[in-house]
């Protein structure tokens, strides 16, 4: 039969998001949306100090309030050997405290009760005695020889340091400094941030004792890795746990972790025989859950006269908390911060970290992060920009005289990634042109001129993300690939179910996209499933740019092995040899034949109507994708602002971000990702900080201290792209999720920097604060009337 | 959110409410707009055990001006003075400050009086309120007294006001035939307290300063009335050597604590800058 015109492009399309129709009309099923019969209510007394002797606990008045159904503390999770848990990184976090408090924020104690007003009321009846202990707040005085030991439950531990991991070849680099014309250095703090998903952590756990069942929903990002390590700490048998991440309210690293509240809750559960919901306030959020960044870095760029790179010294102090709690590749101890040598051809670098505990809370998780390269990429941008200063050039120039270069790829570097793929020149031409850059740099001396302050900040970021390989990438052994599968029904509609798990991505648009384009389905009719253990294969999990490098790549593959088959029935059905087949979009037809054609769906009707003899019914498949690399997003930002001479405030007049991320997918999907990125990068530049005060008191936990821009401050964004695709994807694309987080703080704060050049100011650690740039130009102004 | 347990009440006149508060004193809190109480129950940093809810009390939304003086009803919301075309003609300290309050939806239910009763030091309205010599009318069973607002303000979250009074009504005295006023405001986005506040109103009289008002928020336990470069306006044609003058008296007037906001001399310079802004546009609006 002849097939009619109708749409068969859908890569590159900006399809609307399917699943926004319930989200719009508050249909959305959050885990605090799920109400289960009998269901008792939890919830979590925390420690008021930061490090303390917990010297006794009474919950005998608790326990007394009508309507309270169990107090679990420490000693009683001990008793199941459960007071202690795993982390991601293969430390230890405690569930519920047992010897000692080591932040303040600690879980101590949970209340399960009939209701969760109940729950607060008996909290505030627990009476417990702490005995304060000197507190560690600065990791670096928490390396010092004389620091108390924060973590002397762990056999062995002596201090408090972590790890020390390096990366890169000291020789090689000291021989690059010996004959450097030029050594820049910079030191910056990359300060405590949170990610602050707008829905903060929840469960509901169910352990049936009928059916020996356990259930369990939970605001996750990767369900899969959560039922393993579930099964590793309780001994339950893996085949009777099911995690359940229904829709999620973002996640942005911080709902990757196992988090106490969860094992109290199945714990709790257990015991009791009745579903236990736990939903956690955000103060409970801010003040106890993966916290991101706190690296604070050293960093020396070594240059010839002419403004060649010669080489890179890096070393990095991060401050992990009492937990080195972020889910984090095995092999990599200070995640994959050693790409710190970002877009340029660096011919020698080393780089040293340590990890310190302190008596905050644990974390360090990637916040919207590729496992550290937010931190590497702002470290090496600042740098250069400085370089350039230094060196009277130009920082685009400096830049633009250092890139890896497009016939370098796939280019090795010298702590050892391969990168795939890039045109880095591209992307800085077309951002200075999109900006105006020569105008901009023209009116910030004019308005100098007239005292008032313009600055112009550039980055060129190059990120790594879609974790990963898996000769390099696992977590706690399990190897990062990632998995699909896809089932076409009879009437020709499909159901694609996934191990990763979308917070608000898009995955049900971007991934039915995939569907579409290589076997011709349109979205509309293709189902996308995540987050049912029970119901979907394996996987790692949403974060670190790797949904559609992993699993969009799975899609792919299991796609165009389905049509593989289809070839086949296809043939069988137009009775004619497989390979006098040809596809186009969503039908076969007959080589110079068209007329002589069968449509996708047709044949998904034959693969259980019509199927070859000898041939399997159905039309399913399954892929799990080990992809062959990591891919390697990259762009360059330009921001402008003018920053007040009086008060040091900063407002942003131009952002002009522009983004190769690869084949786009969904390019409205892919815009969004980046205007989000965009606004963290701004936030974490401007406003965004966990601090603490000496005695460790969290300044941060909640929204009036910790902020969040609104719509008001958030700049205009434009956007543009350039489009390399990736060697190895097999849909040339590579990840974005968070290319914008990565990349445009430094472009901001460069951009402030900048506007303060002429008072020798060259850094400003961020949040850079109006008080902060005020202090700035207060110390530049003196420096230059002594 | 999950308050301790409280017993409501939402009587319909005031002299209901005013029985209860006289019944249940110290136990009981008035709610209004809710915009800091009901955050301090949810966070149970206050857990009173009765709340007397007057936002079903007839007649006290009014807003108006009467025998030359203005009078703001206890249920007059921030976005009402956002919106008042009285209040952006006559009271431009008012108009000012009114749409740098939080965020509408604290606007929209958040009361002025309301916010002068919680006396948070970063509370913008007192401000306002202190620049413009205004009082507060105070009610109880018994009587009615007024409180200028520097004597209602007695530290931080500190009132004067009695267990058994209501506040219903701010009485602002007339601005004069010639103002001048506004608020400028150091916050670090939308919604954030003030990090620094000032709030001047000028009575003018030809080129000359007959009254000034200059109070100061976020700068010490409690808002902060600048007595000594109100004294240093009052009479004086307002040139540069006046303007800086006033703006360092002011500075000197402020009394900031060092924290994540700024520094002390941070605090206390923008509070220089913001005077001298301040009066610099009240020199050139009454030059133009």
């Amino acid at each position: 039969m002849a097939v009619e015109e109708k749409e068969i492009e859908w890569l590159g399309k900006s399809v609307k998001r399917k699943e926004d129709d319930r989200f719009v009309r508050g249909a959305g099923n959050y885990v605090d949306d799920v109400v289960l019969p009998n269901m008792l209510h939890m919830a979590i007394l925390r420690s008021p100090f930061a490090h303390a002797r917990l010297t006794s606990i009474d919950t005998s008045a608790a326990e007394a309030l009508d309507g309270v159904v169990a107090v679990v503390t420490g000693a009683l999770l001990a008793e199941h050997n459960l007071a202690w848990m795993p982390t991601l990184s293969g430390d230890t976090q405690a569930v519920l405290a047992t010897d000692k408090v080591r932040f303040q924020g600690q879980e101590v104690a949970c209340v399960v009760a009939e209701n969760p007003y109940i729950a607060h009321d008996a909290l505030e009846l627990i009476e417990v005695e702490y005995d304060p202990l000197p507190v560690i707040v600065d990791p670096k005085k928490s390396l010092d020889d004389d620091a108390p030991v924060i973590r002397n439950d762990k056999e062995g531990q002596k201090d408090n340091r972590i790890y020390h991991w390096e990366a890169g070849d000291k020789e090689a680099t000291d021989r690059a400094f010996e004959g450097a014309d030029v050594v820049v250095s910079l030191d910056t703090h990359y300060p405590r941030s949170h990610p602050a998903p707008l829905e903060c952590c929840a469960c509901i756990a169910d352990v049936n004792p009928g059916t020996g069942k356990t259930t369990i929903y939970m605001t996750s990002q990767a369900p899969h890795a959560i039922r393993t390590v579930f099964a590793m700490v309780t001994g339950l048998p893996e085949q009777n746990i099911q995690i359940i991440s229904p829709d999620i309210g973002g996640g942005f690293g911080n709902k990757v972790p196992v988090y106490p509240g969860y094992v109290v809750a199945t714990a709790a559960s257990l015991l009791i025989g009745q579903p236990v919901k736990w939903t956690e306030d955000r103060s409970g959020n801010l003040a106890s859950t993966g916290f991101a960044r706190d690296f604070h870095m050293h960093g020396e760029l070594a240059l010839d006269r002419d403004g060649k790179m010669l080489g890179l010294r890096v070393g990095m102090l991060s401050d992990q908390g009492y937990a080195y709690a972020d889910a984090q590749p095995s092999k990599f101890k200070a995640g994959l911060f050693h790409i710190v040598t970002g877009s340029y051809d660096m011919p020698a670098a080393h780089v040293v970290t340590d990890g310190a505990y302190t008596n905050k809370a644990p974390g360090g998780v990637a916040y919207r992060c590729s496992f550290r390269v937010t931190e590497a990429s702002f470290l090496i941008e600042r740098l250069v920009q400085n370089a350039a200063y230094e060196m009277d050039m130009e920082p685009a120039e400096l830049r633009r005289k250092n890139f890896i270069r497009p016939e370098q790829f796939p280019y090795t570097s010298v702590t050892g990634f391969i990168y795939d793929s890039g045109d880095y020149e591209k992307a800085l031409d077309l951002a200075l042109e999109k900006s105006g850059y020569n105008e901009l740099r023209a009116e910030q001396k004019r308005m100098r001129d007239e005292g008032k302050l313009l600055g112009i900040g550039l980055a060129s970021f190059t990120e790594v993300v879609g974790a990963g390989p898996s000769r390099d990438y696992d977590i706690l052994g399990i190897k990062m690939f990632d998995s699909a599968e896809l089932r076409v029904h009879p009437t020709g509609k499909a159901i694609l179910k996934l191990g990763v798990k979308s917070q608000g991505q898009g995955h049900e648009t971007t991934f039915a996209q995939i569907v579409a384009s290589e076997l011709g389905i349109p979205p509309d009719d293709v189902t996308v499933q995540e987050g049912d253990t029970d119901n979907t294969p394996y996987g790692l999990g949403t974060y670190a740019s790797r949904s559609t490098p992993t699993g969009g790549a799975a899609t792919a593959v299991v796609a165009r092995k389905l049509r593989e088959k289809a070839k086949e029935i296809a043939a069988h059905t137009l009775e004619v040899a497989p390979e006098d087949l040809e596809w186009k979009g969503d039908h076969f037809f007959v080589k110079g034949a068209p007329d002589q054609s069968t449509t996708i769906q047709e044949v998904a009707f034959a693969a259980y109507t019509n199927h070859p003899q000898g041939m399997e019914a159905g039309l399913e498949g399954v892929t799990y994708y080990d992809p062959p690399n990591m891919t390697y997003p990259f762009g360059t930002y330009v921001v402008a602002v003018e920053v007040d001479a009086k008060t040091g405030e900063w407002k942003v007049r131009t952002v002009v971000a522009v983004d190769d991320c690869g084949i786009r997918i969904n390019p409205m999907i892919v815009e969004g990702q980046i205007m989000g990125g965009l606004t963290e990068g701004f936030a974490m530049s401007s406003m965004q900080q966990i601090a603490f005060d000496e005695e460790g008191n969290c300044l941060g936990s909640n929204f009036m201290d910790y902020l969040l821009p609104t719509a008001w401050e958030t700049p205009h964004f434009e956007l543009h792209e350039t489009v390399t695709p990736s060697p190895h994807h097999p849909m040339g694309c590579k990840g974005v999720g968070e290319s914008a987080t990565v990349g445009s703080p430094a472009a901001y704060a460069n951009a402030v920097v900048d506007a303060l050049l002429h008072l020798g100011v060259r850094n400003i650690d961020m949040p850079m604060t109006s008080a902060k740039v005020w202090e700035a130009m207060q110390q530049g102004r003196q420096a230059q009337d002594q | 959110m999950f308050p301790r347990s409280f017993e409501y009440f939402a009587p319909t006149s005031i002299e209901d409410a005013l029985a209860l508060l006289a019944e249940h004193g110290e136990d009981a809190k008035v709610l209004a707009g809710g915009q800091s109480l009901i955050p301090l129950m949810k966070l149970r940093f206050a857990a009173p055990d009765y709340i007397v809810d007057i936002n079903r009390i007839q007649g006290l939304d009014y807003l108006e001006e009467q025998d030359g003086s203005l009078r703001i009803g206890a249920l007059v919301r921030t976005s009402d003075m956002e919106r008042s075309e009285l209040i952006a003609s006559r009271y431009p300290a008012m108009a000012a400050a009114a749409p740098l309050i939080s965020d509408p939806v604290v606007r929209n239910l958040g009361t002025v009086v309301g916010s002068l009763c919680h006396a948070d030091p970063q509370g913008d309205w007192a401000s306002v309120m202190l620049a413009m010599g205004a009082e507060l009318v105070c009610r109880s069973a018994t009587g009615e007294r007024r409180v200028a607002i520097g004597d209602l303000i007695d530290g931080p979250f500190t009132t004067t006001l009695e267990p058994n009074e209501i506040a219903t009504e701010v009485h602002v005295p007339d601005p004069g035939a010639h103002s001048f006023g506004t608020y400028l405001k150091l916050e670090r986005k939308v919604g954030d307290f003030a990090s620094v506040g000032v709030a001047v109103h000028l009575a003018l009289d030809g080129d000359r300063v007959e009254r000034a008002g200059i109070a100061l928020t976020a700068v010490g336990a409690g808002n902060i009335k600048a007595k000594e470069a109100e004294d240093a306006l009052a009479g004086a044609v307002l040139d540069d050597a006046t303007i800086d003058r006033a703006a360092s008296l002011a500075a000197e007037a402020a009394d900031p604590k060092t924290d994540l906001r700024g520094s002390a001399d941070y605090k206390r310079e923008i509070v220089r800058v913001f005077v001298t802004r301040a009066l610099s546009q009240a020199a050139t609006a009454k030059a133009a």
